[in-house]
Order: C-alpha cells, then sequence, then structure tokens
C-alpha cells in the first residue's frame, strides 16, 4: 500500500487533482482511500456526487468514542472509500488538532489494515502547513509520497517551496520523500519551463502538466470526476496519464528548499520570458 | 544530600529551567478569584488543570478550594469549548447558586483560541445568567508571566466585571493588597481601621481561606469583598496598588473606567515601606497618624535595636515572587543585612531595576535574576560560590536550606509544609516583628546546636 500526501497553495485545485486523479487509479482497477484534512470536508465530493459524508470530526462529537469504520467511510467512484475528517467552523477550535485526531482515530479503527486490500490512500491537506496538525499526514512515516500541486504564479510557487522545507524537516524522522511537482496549469507564460526549472532547482521532477480546460468545471457542477463526467474528454486523458505516471513513480527525493531571492530570480527569469 | 548533582560552578544556559521558582498563571487567577464574596472560579480547559491549581492553593492555605472546570474533550479542543462553558456556567448556577463565576483560561483554551468575551455574552444572551448574577473573566496563558500574572489578571478583571460607581463621591480608598496571605489583608483592613480610614479592599481572602471551623460547611464563607462594596469602588478618592506585578493592572483599569487616580506602592512588608504604606493611606484620606500606630512602629524598631547583633552583616539569598521581595530585600537593607542572591521566576524589568534602585552601591558583587532560568537550581548554585547565613523563600527552599546546612525562613507561596502564614501577618510593623522572630528562631536555633558545650548560652 502506498500512502500519498497532497499538498499546495489554497485554491490551488487540489482537491480537484487529487480526486481525478484517483478516479484515474480506480479505473485502472486499484483501491484507493481518500483522507480528506481539510474543515471544509469537500475533499471527496467529486468522488460520492455530492457532500454526503459524516465526517470522523462530527461522529466522533455526537458518538462519543464509540466510532465504527463504516460510519466513517463512505464508497465512492469505482469502488473508492472516502473519508473527511472535518473539523470546526471557521472562527473557533483548533483544525490542526482536528486532524491529528482523525487520523489517529482512523488508525485505532483500522483503516489502514491488510484487510481493507488497500492499494493507496491518499490525504488531501488544506492549504499551506500552517501549524503542526497539518503536518500530521507526512510525520511517523504515515504518508511516503508527497506530490505537490502548483501553478506558474508566485504565491503558488511560494507555498510549494514552503511546503518542501517542511518536508525536509520530516524526512528525517518519518521517512517521507517529495515524489515531484504536479503543474495544474493557470495559462501563465513559459508556465511548463518555469515549474520544470523550480522542479529541478528543488531536486525533484514535474511529473506532470494538468493543462486548464473548462471541462473540469462542468463536471465539479456536475458533482462528478472528469473521468467519471466525460470519459471520452481529452483532459480526462491528462488525469489517467497523472495517475499512470504517479503509479510507475521511481523518483523519491528530500527536496532542497531555494531561498527566496534565488526563487524570485527564477520568477522573474521566466515572467519576462528571457 | 537530596541535590547532590547540583554544580558549584554556573554555566550559560538557555532553553532549561531546572525547578522553576513560579506556577501557573490560573493560581494566580483562582486566589485572586476567591477574594470576592460569593464568587465561584471557573477554569476554562481540561480537568487536570483544575485539579492541580485548587490543590496548590488547598496545599498552601490549608482549606477546600472550589472551583468548576470546562472538562474539555478530544472534541472541545478541537471544536472550541464554548459548548462546554456555557453548558457549565448553567450548571453551576442551578447546583451551586454562587453570585459571581470568575473565568480563566488555562493554555489550552488559549492555544485553540477561545474568546471568553464573545462566549460569556452568550451566555448572558441565551438567559444561562439568571437576574443579578454575573459572570465575569479573564485570560490566563501560563507561557506567559506567572502565577502573579494570573492573579494580576484577575483583578483587573474583576474591575472590568465589577467596579462601578454611584456617581456621588464617596470618603474611602481602594487597596489593592496583592497576592498577600489572608492574614496579611486582614491586617492591612486593622490599619486602616486604627487610623479611620474607610477602604475597599479588593481582592480580599480574609475570612474565605482561613475560616473557622464551626462544624458546619459553607460552599461561600462570609470573607470577600461584596459586590455592593465594588459597585462603589468607582467613588473612591484613590486606588493604592500595593505591589506593581500584582496589582498595578487593576488599578489602571479603574483610573481607565472611572478616572480614580492611583498610586503604586511596595508591599507594606518591614520598616521602610510599611512607613510609606501608611503615609500614602494617611495622606490619601487626609488623616492624621494616630499614636497607638506610632508606639506600634516603635516596638518593631525596639526589637531591631535589641537583636541588631544577631542580624549585622549576615548574608541571606532570597526567592519568590517581585512584589514581596522588593520589601523584604529593603527590610533585610535597613536591619544592615546583605541580600546576597536574589531570584524570581516571574519576568518583568523592572523587578531587577527597582532591586538594583533599593540595593545601590551596598551590595557590589549582587547575584539577581528574575525570569526564564531564575531558578532554584541557579540559586543553589550561587549559594555553593558564596554561602550565606539564611534563606527566605517558598517551601521548595527546604532541600537547600538542608543541602547546605542554612537557617530557612518560610515566606511566599507555597508553604506547603507549614502553619502560621494565614494567621500571622509579615505586613505592617506587627508583621515586621514576627518576619524578625522568624528569621532570629532560625539564626538562634543554628547558633545553639552547633555550639560547643562551654560557649552554649542560656542568655541571647
Amino acid at each position: 500500500m502506498r500512502k500519498i500526501a497532497i499538498y499546495g497553495k489554497g485554491g490551488i485545485g487540489k482537491s480537484t487533482t487529487t480526486q481525478n486523479t484517483v478516479a484515474g487509479l480506480a479505473e485502472a482497477g486499484n483501491k484507493v482511500m481518500v483522507v480528506g484534512c481539510d474543515p471544509k470536508a469537500d475533499s471527496t465530493r467529486l468522488l460520492l456526487g455530492g457532500l454526503a459524508q459524516n465526517t470522523v470530526l462530527d461522529t466522533l462529537r455526537s458518538e462519543g468514542e464509540d466510532v465504527e469504520l463504516d460510519d466513517v467511510i463512505k464508497n465512492g467512484y469505482g469502488g473508492t472509500r472516502c473519508v473527511e475528517s472535518g473539523g470546526p467552523e471557521p472562527g473557533v477550535g483548533c483544525a490542526g488538532r482536528g486532524i491529528i485526531t482523525s487520523i489517529n482515530l482512523l488508525e485505532q479503527l483500522g483503516a489502514y489494515e491488510p484487510d481493507q486490500n488497500l492499494d493507496y490512500v491518499f490525504y488531501d491537506v488544506l492549504g499551506d502547513v500552517v501549524c503542526g496538525g497539518f503536518a500530521m499526514p507526512i510525520r511517523e512515516g504515515k504518508a511516503q509520497e508527497i506530490y505537490i500541486v502548483v501553478s506558474g504564479e508566485m504565491m503558488a510557487m511560494y507555498a510549494a517551496n514552503n511546503i518542501c522545507k517542511g518536508i525536509v524537516k520530516f524526512a528525517d524522522a518519518g521517512g517521507v520523500r517529495l515524489g515531484g511537482l504536479i503543474c495544474n496549469s493557470r495559462k501563465c507564460d513559459f508556465e511548463h519551463e518555469l515549474i520544470e526549472a523550480l522542479a529541478e532547482r528543488l531536486g525533484t521532477q514535474m511529473i506532470h502538466f494538468v493543462p486548464r480546460d473548462n471541462v473540469v468545471q462542468h463536471a465539479e457542477l456536475n458533482r462528478k470526476t472528469v473521468i467519471e463526467y466525460a470519459p471520452e474528454a481529452g483532459q480526462a486523458d491528462e488525469y489517467r496519464a497523472l495517475a499512470k505516471k504517479i503509479d510507475e513513480n521511481k523518483m523519491f527525493v528530500i527536496p532542497k528548499p531555494l531561498e527566496i531571492e534565488e526563487l524570485e530570480a527564477l520568477l522573474v527569469k521566466f515572467g519576462f520570458g528571457v | 544530600m537530596l541535590l547532590r548533582h547540583t554544580p558549584k560552578e554556573v554555566a550559560e544556559r538557555h532553553g532549561v529551567t531546572i525547578n522553576p521558582a513560579k506556577t501557573c498563571q490560573p493560581v494566580g487567577a483562582m486566589y485572586a478569584a476567591l477574594g470576592v464574596h460569593g464568587c465561584l472560579p471557573h477554569s476554562h480547559g481540561s480537568q487536570g488543570c483544575c485539579s492541580y491549581h485548587r490543590s496548590a492553593l488547598t496545599r498552601h492555605y490549608k482549606e477546600p478550594i472550589m472551583a468548576g472546570t470546562s472538562s474539555f474533550t478530544e472534541g472541545s479542543s478541537v471544536f472550541g469549548g464554548q459548548a462546554n462553558l456555557l453548558a457549565a456556567i448553567a450548571n453551576m448556577f442551578t447546583i451551586y447558586d454562587p453570585d459571581i463565576i470568575a473565568v480563566h483560561t488555562t493554555c489550552l483554551s488559549e492555544t485553540i483560541g477561545d474568546d471568553l468575551n464573545q462566549i460569556a455574552q452568550k451566555a448572558g444572551d441565551d438567559g444561562r445568567i439568571p437576574a443579578g448574577k454575573k459572570v465575569i473573566f479573564c485570560n490566563t496563558p501560563s507561557y506567559v508571566g506567572s502565577h502573579v500574572t494570573g492573579f494580576s489578571n484577575m483583578v483587573a478583571g474583576i474591575v472590568r466585571g465589577l467596579a462601578a460607581k454611584t456617581g456621588t463621591p464617596k470618603d474611602q480608598v481602594n487597596i489593592i493588597p496583592g497576592w498577600v496571605e489572608p492574614s496579611d489583608m486582614r491586617e492591612i483592613k486593622r490599619i486602616a481601621k486604627e487610623m479611620g480610614v474607610n477602604i475597599v479592599l479588593f481582592p480580599d481572602t480574609s475570612d474565605v481561606v482561613d475560616t473557622p471551623q464551626t462544624g458546619e460547611f459553607k460552599m461561600y464563607p462570609d470573607g470577600g469583598v461584596t459586590q455592593a462594596e465594588l459597585a462603589t469602588v468607582g467613588d473612591s478618592i484613590k486606588t493604592l496598588a500595593l505591589g506593581s506585578f500584582a496589582s498595578e493592572a487593576g488599578a489602571k483599569q479603574l483610573d481607565i473606567d472611572f478616572k480614580v487616580p492611583y498610586e503604586v506602592l511596595d508591599l507594606p512588608i518591614g520598616l521602610s515601606a510599611t512607613d510609606r504604606f501608611v503615609q500614602a493611606l494617611a495622606s490619601a484620606a487626609k488623616v492624621e497618624v494616630p499614636d497607638s500606630f506610632i508606639a506600634e512602629r516603635g516596638r518593631l524598631v525596639d526589637v531591631i535595636a535589641d537583636m541588631s547583633q544577631y542580624l549585622y552583616g549576615k548574608k541571606v539569598a532570597l526567592y519568590g515572587d517581585p512584589d514581596q521581595l522588593i520589601p523584604l530585600t529593603e527590610f533585610l537593607l535597613d536591619l544592615n543585612m546583605l541580600p546576597m542572591h536574589i531570584v524570581s521566576g516571574t519576568p518583568g524589568k523592572k523587578f531587577e531595576k527597582r532591586i538594583r534602585e533599593i540595593v545601590g552601591d551596598r551590595i557590589p558583587n549582587l547575584n539577581l535574576k528574575n525570569g526564564q532560568q531564575a531558578d532554584m537550581f541557579l540559586m543553589h548554585q550561587w549559594i555553593k560560590n558564596e554561602p550565606v547565613d539564611l534563606l527566605i523563600g517558598n517551601t521548595y527552599g527546604k532541600y537547600i536550606a538542608r543541602d547546605e546546612n542554612i537557617p530557612f525562613v518560610r515566606h511566599g507561596f507555597p508553604i506547603l509544609d507549614r502553619i502560621g502564614h494565614s494567621y500571622f501577618p509579615t505586613a505592617g510593623f506587627t508583621g515586621g516583628i514576627r518576619l524578625l522572630e522568624q528569621m532570629l528562631g532560625v539564626i538562634m536555633d543554628k547558633i545553639d546546636r552547633e555550639a560547643s558545650e562551654p560557649g552554649f548560652e542560656l542568655v541571647m
């Protein structure tokens, strides 16, 4: 079983990319579990056809400690197992603690045991790694692989670089490695070249360049992944290609984060198309 | 040798405190809240915090300390403690019927960012606070300051939540006594009465944590400043804040809210500080110092003169809370003793400034440290390098006193292994005699214990 965590700047398309990739892996016959680590609990919406999930933390709150695995896991597209950790409403409580609680609970309940016959577990984590709780999926050998979703925009690259700093910190103790950058295109100038150059500087690879396509929007409005909504579309093939590349990936590294000056220089170089 | 691993050489330390000379903020907040009549302290956090803070106070005052807790679970840490606090407020008013609930936070509720102001507001809006009852609150994160900070924060909370004015000026002086024993609070009230000054003393834990055994349990003992008294503090002539660390914040809040001017004084411990307190009280209330009082002062001076030979030039190490250490240091200097080592776990630059001001050039090699890494370990190391004749501080000093064979006077918080502090004040002139009696007692016990047979004196 491979455990994979997807990180990246807020709004970059982590959840969409994750669910479409998972759909690709499921379509190819893999048994996949998705653990949404976002208080908004919208990481499995496309796989489940809507926000129809009891979150782990809501269940914990209402049922006490007697939670059963079936209370919190729902089957989605292609037999995917979907879990939302959930969390407090905005402005109160501690979402980071929520992720720690929920991942610990899933472990206790045996969600990762061999009898679940899982090939993959994906953790879809909220935005930046703002506190210890959001690093939970990469602590203590939980997820071994990380993919960072990024685009050619400065802030997205800045966030990616920051996440790499987090990976370096946990690489020794937890054994976590960076599997690559996934470029979710925003149609910036020279985006492909820019992200490839960033990947090279970080010591990793751009595992796939996902072009921008409106069919993703249409699929989302229909609460479906592109692979389910428009299996013949070119975009569906892009996600299948990404799934295949992740399935076959052998390049796992401890990244070398850039200094801010280096990062800005890189952006300026490609931004002006030199 | 209990502390045989404490090395003599003082090494530079970062990020480690060994046997800290302080405790948690909520301990102080709880103690301050007990000084309001009919008030039930409430700890907004996990149960363990509340248990520890209650037992810390119970062990010192030898009285049952009542307090509620929000009993945080894993769920409350994630979703916030509002639901628990709202339920707790309703339960406490229903079951225990206090007049006031004084909520303080803990590290956990502070870190997840619970907003007490909003929750207290909601408790009122939802009708969980019965008519005439009050919920007051303050923030007490223990990773900031010390138990003294917590006391100070709750005093300010009492002012924000309960202080008021009628609009008719009153011929009275507010006194915030700082974190002192119930015996000291009782003594301050006696002094004011003797001088003919009307005061509102708050908080006032006398008759709360030193209650008589009557065979009847009172959840809310007779003592404590009343809501009616606090409703007039805005009409007072002035506020005297005794000890800037524990009392200035409350006095400042009164000034902001009701334009009552304030003066910060040292705690009235020892001769000079008590002189200043009596003078300030007399001039604030425009009264003469009565003759009986001059006699009381005279008795203290007489004891000092009689016993000078046992005190002169004796080296002293002292540790504890800043507000106590400042007048104690001054008193020791008045006695021609030499305060050599001074440690306080409570941070704040004004402590060192004030001590240096008092000491001047009288102790050229003074060891002084407060805040982080100012701990019992450092105090012990200093003593190993420059031995002393007397140690003054809370019970935690008994290990050093035993290992180094130093006469030891228990003073400050906590005192876990002796009684007396609740009943015999060290504040005021008579309190000064009590302090002298304690110091001379242990110094002379050592002389007797170690005297050769021919040198063993009947008359001392």
